[in-house]
């Protein structure tokens, strides 16, 4: 069997965890004590999103339970217009956890023909956490909280124009 | 009584439409996490790993007092550096009470929560490569013009 046969039958998301288990034996090997309290904190991790992740999977059944592709493009399309931008950022800055366990969720909606220019609004707006701001109200004071959230709800939306600009639009399901 | 026949005909035929429905959903969106779970789970390994051997100190030494040079490594490292976002608030009001430029800490802690170096395979997996390289490089650049955008308006004010 030659390497790339091998490589596609693992699939390229087995592939990168496979790398990364590779890189924990390697750490292992050099200092066993940071690869255990890597491996605790990955534990504390996993716990800790679990709730998000029952979230996102909640989410994803009830998008594909209600939501086909025509109505998403009504939302989240290309003619979803103030509406959907709206829509990324109140969502992006409402939705809780880790960015990355919302990929799967906008992997499923870009199936169905939401705009990348959306996409990556909502992914910019995650940078808006409403409940860690009285800790950076702490730290930097009020002023600043309020002026950097006032940009970067700004520039999620430039970025979003410029990331489609650039990447072009996703094909639509429907025409 | 015919028409009553054909009335719960009717009803069970929705029934079963809508179980089948329920169904479907359910089989599509296992089948979507089940391909994510590998991916989430080897991001989440690599943040364990990164948090684990990045001492908490480590960010005071990188920056070296030039405004300029400052967001630039500090926009870097928020992009390479992982975990909580909380941790970089604590991070960047550590870095502030050593003398480390408002512009440099505020790069710093944005593209700590808008640019992910340490998810972005998975990201490119599932959002695509050009969308993925795309979106991080705006992040990126980003952070800087916001962090001196954000002081020149606090000077502002």
């Amino acid at each position: 069997m030659s390497l790339r046969t091998l490589l596609a039958k693992i699939g390229s998301t087995r592939l990168f965890l496979l790398i990364v288990l590779l890189i924990y034996l390697i750490v292992g090997a050099v200092n066993l004590a940071l690869m255990w309290e890597s491996l605790l904190n990955f534990f504390q991790l996993v716990l800790k999103i679990l709730p998000v992740l029952v979230l996102v999977f909640g989410l994803m059944f009830l998008s594909n339970l209600f939501l086909d592709a025509r109505k998403a493009l009504k939302y989240l399309g290309k003619k979803s217009g103030v509406r959907g931008w709206a829509l990324a950022i109140i969502t992006g800055i409402l939705s809780t956890g880790p960015i990355y366990m919302w990929y799967p969720l906008l992997a499923d909606l870009k199936e169905k023909g939401m705009r990348a220019s959306l996409i990556a609004t909502f992914l910019y707006n995650r940078a808006v956490k409403i409940p860690l701001m009285p800790v950076m109200i702490y730290y930097f004071g009020w002023k600043f909280t309020l002026v950097l959230t006032f940009y970067m709800i700004m520039f999620s939306v430039i970025n979003g124009f410029v990331v489609e600009r650039i990447v072009g639009e996703n094909k639509e399901v429907l025409k | 009584m015919w028409i009553k026949d054909d009335k719960s005909k009717v009803n069970g035929a929705k029934n079963m439409d809508t179980s089948l429905k329920i169904k479907r959903s359910l089989v599509k969106t296992i089948r979507s996490f089940k391909v994510s779970i590998p991916i989430l789970l080897g991001v989440l390994l690599l943040i364990s790993l990164i948090t684990t051997a990045t001492p908490k100190d480590f960010y005071a030494k990188i920056f070296t007092g030039n405004y300029i040079i400052d967001s630039l490594v500090g926009a870097i490292f928020g992009s390479v550096a992982a975990g909580n976002p909380m941790t970089s608030y604590i991070i960047g009001g550590e870095l502030l009470k050593e003398g480390v430029s408002l512009i440099a800490v505020t790069a710093f802690i944005l593209a700590w929560v808008t640019v992910g170096m340490v998810q972005l395979p998975a990201e490119i997996v599932m959002l695509g490569k050009r969308f993925s390289l795309t979106r991080n490089l705006i992040s990126f650049v980003s952070a800087i013009i916001i962090a001196v955008l954000t002081v020149l308006t606090m000077e502002l004010l």
